[in-house]
């Protein structure tokens, strides 16, 4: 039975709640990923006015606007170096990248690499859609080779991005891959990203119903069925071989973890001058 | 629930209960609660809620275990489960 | 010490604590001294991957609650226009130094030029105030950075220094005061209820108090059009409202934010009209004129945006003949004419960039516009 006063959901206290509903379509992947993102921030750590929230532009940019934390919603590609910018300015602050991969991997696909590269102590949480969702469903860097989208109405002529390699060859420190259906091990992910220090990296599968989804034949629940029959979670597995196809298998699981100095720790110890 | 022979631990094993909420107006009918539901607890109702979406109708309340996946799928924050009072298995009805 | 020294100095005395930056010739040295000194006094250098980047670092560590600034030329200042344009709406302050060089493109490198004078007040895309300075010289290249970041802190924007390659290169003598000496300003900072605090509702300045990430208040920042929660609204009222409070905190403060210099003007019958390194030429050029019996004065702008429309109307109603020089083929010219109104003529000593104006050249138009050539 539901309750006629008005119900506090669990997830109400870190949530703008007079910005809900939320402005994503009936189906869309992305409230999901960012449902399980905030279990995972809740329950992260005590002093939650620390933890900040950066995102770029895109349907999943628009998750730093729901969420009742200091939230920044900044240029499109631009959330990791503000990031940056913000963590080197004061390093008490867990910073958590929510963004799409439009806006990770295309325009922002530079910045990605270098913080990947300084191992900047940041979480970054992609929500990969397969296709630019709010400007309509165009290809994307992650758009599976073939498929349709608004700017590639015969099929999508260029192979997509790997991203697990991608941030691997470039120097993340964890690298994690999930669908939106797997909300217990991405919010697990995504608790060990915030709990350690480095660039942590987790892309999230998404349907994109009124996008991808609509011209690629995935009604959402179609996604959901891909998501939960054809793939695999294999922890540790060589992200060079994860491999990402609707119709011969999806690899998940935690890729990557291993420590290795942040570009703070590493700029403490040898940019600051020797005391005499 | 059919046993072959009664447990040793019967007396002591609880199965958690569970009551569904569900926020109406900010259902937008994508019916992933309702599909993955591992109870089979939802379905589909006929009502509308004020945007035209058809909200999930609780089919079988007594069967919530409060797994919370369908708190978990839901990409809207509109359903939700809280714990009920836990029964013993002796005492539920078992063939 | 050289003109960049000087600004990068200027910058530490201010209290900026964080520099990202890319290289590019001439500002590099601004980001060279300041990867040595930052360090030394607690802040953070990060040389990011492009300006791009380094723009969004600095508006990221601006928001965290630190004073923040980049440097960069001309290709640089054309990439960190968005984001310049993100820092405008969020009204974070910051600081962005351009020590121009000859465009437009990859142009000359290496010498100088003021051609990007335009590109300061509508570089970036939309309706929005910006407030740039000029400096003439690395002691004033020092004390005008400081000026940068109270303004920026005050009225709560990117304020821009518009400097050229000439003084960001010339070595001359710089004074550094005591700090004791150096007023600063800090942004101004939230007061009452975290849990009712708006963050752009604006104070009586008409500037908003910040609210730095970390505080408690929990705020959001968008590049969308926003309320006076921050929160996007997407009607045309709203961003009217939005628009007109960020351009009304400056347009209703000219009187605090602008800033002139006049040399020799009371009696003037020739103005001349200048900034950055012309305006050195100039101050020669205005002294020969007078021994040579012409009545010559500078008005030299400190504060080139927002432009001095009313010195310049003043100006035009009592003299013969409004000569802007400057190293490009007339930006702010265009300005003065417009303010001139037609009670003035309005000339122009001006060439695309590469080398300082002369005095003599100055004078030959400062002899035509006297009716003696």
């Amino acid at each position: 039975m539901s309750n006629n006063r008005s119900p506090k959901h669990p997830l109400d206290n870190i949530l703008r709640t007079d910005r809900i509903p939320h402005i994503w379509c009936p189906g869309c992947g992305i409230g999901t990923a960012f449902s399980s993102s905030l279990i995972a921030i809740q329950s992260a750590r005590a002093d939650l006015t620390k933890t900040v929230v950066v995102s770029g532009i895109g349907c999943s940019g628009r998750g730093a606007g729901y969420v009742k934390l200091d939230s920044y919603h900044t240029t499109h590609g631009r959330a990791i170096p503000f990031a940056t910018g913000m963590k080197l300015a004061n390093p008490e602050l867990t910073l958590v990248v929510f963004s799409g991969d439009g806006d990770l991997f295309a325009i922002g696909g530079n910045h990605f690499l270098h913080a990947a590269r300084r191992n900047m102590d940041l979480t970054v949480i992609c929500v990969n859609n397969f296709n630019y969702g709010m400007t309509g469903g165009q290809a994307a860097a992650t758009t599976p080779n073939m498929a349709k989208t608004s700017t590639t109405p015969l099929g999508n002529p260029e192979l997509p991005f790997n991203l697990p390699l991608l941030a691997y060859a470039a120097g993340a420190t964890y690298v994690a891959r999930w669908t939106m259906l797997h909300t217990r091990d991405l919010t697990q992910s995504i608790g060990e990203a915030l709990a350690r220090r480095g660039f942590s990296f987790i892309e999230v599968l998404a349907p994109c119903p009124t996008g991808y989804g609509r011209r690629n034949r995935q009604k959402p629940i179609d996604s959901l069925k891909i998501y939960q029959e054809k793939t695999i979670v294999k922890n540790g597995a060589n992200p060079a071989e994860v491999i990402l196809d609707f119709k011969q298998g999806i690899t998940l699981g935690k890729f990557v973890e291993y420590d290795k100095p942040t570009f703070s720790e590493a700029y403490e110890r040898i940019c600051r001058p020797r005391a005499s | 629930m059919k046993f072959w022979r009664v447990p040793l631990d019967t007396e002591e094993i609880v199965i958690s209960k569970g009551i569904v909420h569900i926020i109406e107006d900010r259902c937008k009918g994508c019916g992933y609660c309702i599909e993955y539901c591992p109870r089979d607890v939802l379905e589909a109702s006929e009502r509308f809620n004020s945007k035209g979406y058809h909200p999930p109708a609780i089919k079988q309340p007594d069967l919530c275990v409060n797994c919370h996946y369908c708190e978990a799928i839901c990409p809207d924050f509109a359903i939700y489960s809280l714990e009920a009072p836990a029964q013993r298995i002796s005492e539920l009805s078992i063939q | 010490m050289n003109g960049d020294s000087a600004c990068a100095e200027g910058a530490l005395a201010a209290g900026c604590r964080f520099f990202a930056g890319y290289p590019i010739t001439p500002a590099t040295e601004i980001a060279e001294q300041m990867a040595k000194r930052l360090p030394e006094v607690g802040g953070v250098f990060i040389q990011m991957e492009d300006e791009i980047a380094a723009m969004a670092a600095v508006l990221g560590a601006s928001c965290a609650g630190t004073k923040s600034m980049t440097a960069t030329s001309g290709p640089g200042f054309s990439l960190m226009m968005e984001n310049i344009g993100l820092g405008i709406t969020m009204e974070t302050p910051c600081v962005v130094v351009n020590v121009q060089r000859a465009g437009p493109s990859t142009g000359l490198p290496t010498l100088g030029a003021q051609g990007d004078m335009m590109q300061a007040r509508w570089g970036s895309h939309g309706h929005y105030e910006i407030i740039a300075l000029a400096p003439a010289s690395p002691q004033e290249f020092f004390y005008q950075t400081i000026t940068a970041f109270n303004l920026s802190e005050t009225y709560r924007l990117p304020v821009m220094i518009m400097a050229d390659e000439v003084v960001g290169h010339l070595c001359e003598r710089v004074i550094i005061p005591d700090p004791s000496k150096i007023r600063l300003q800090s942004r101004p900072r939230p007061k009452g209820r975290k849990d009712r605090f708006k963050p752009f509702h604006p104070g009586s300045n008409g500037v908003a108090p910040m609210a730095h990430a970390g505080e408690g208040y929990l705020v959001h920042f968008t590049g969308l059009t926003h309320d006076e929660k921050g929160y996007p609204v997407m009607t045309a009222e709203a961003h009217s409202e939005m628009v007109s409070r960020i351009t009304e905190k400056i347009r209703a403060n000219l009187s605090k934010i602008i800033q002139v210099e006049e040399y020799r003007l009371e009696d003037a019958d020739v103005a001349l009209i200048s900034y950055g390194i012309s305006s050195r030429s100039s101050l020669a050029a205005v002294d020969e004129a007078r021994q040579q019996g012409m009545k010559a004065g500078l008005l030299r702008l400190v504060t080139v945006w927002p432009f001095p429309d009313d010195a310049i109307r003043e100006l035009a109603k009592r003299v013969r003949c409004l000569i802007t020089v400057e190293l490009n083929l007339g930006q702010i010219h265009m300005e003065v004419e417009r303010c001139a109104g037609g009670m003035a003529p309005a000339l122009l000593v001006g060439h695309a960039g590469g080398t300082v104006i002369t005095p003599a050249q100055i004078l030959e138009k400062m002899l035509v516009g006297s009716g003696r050539g």
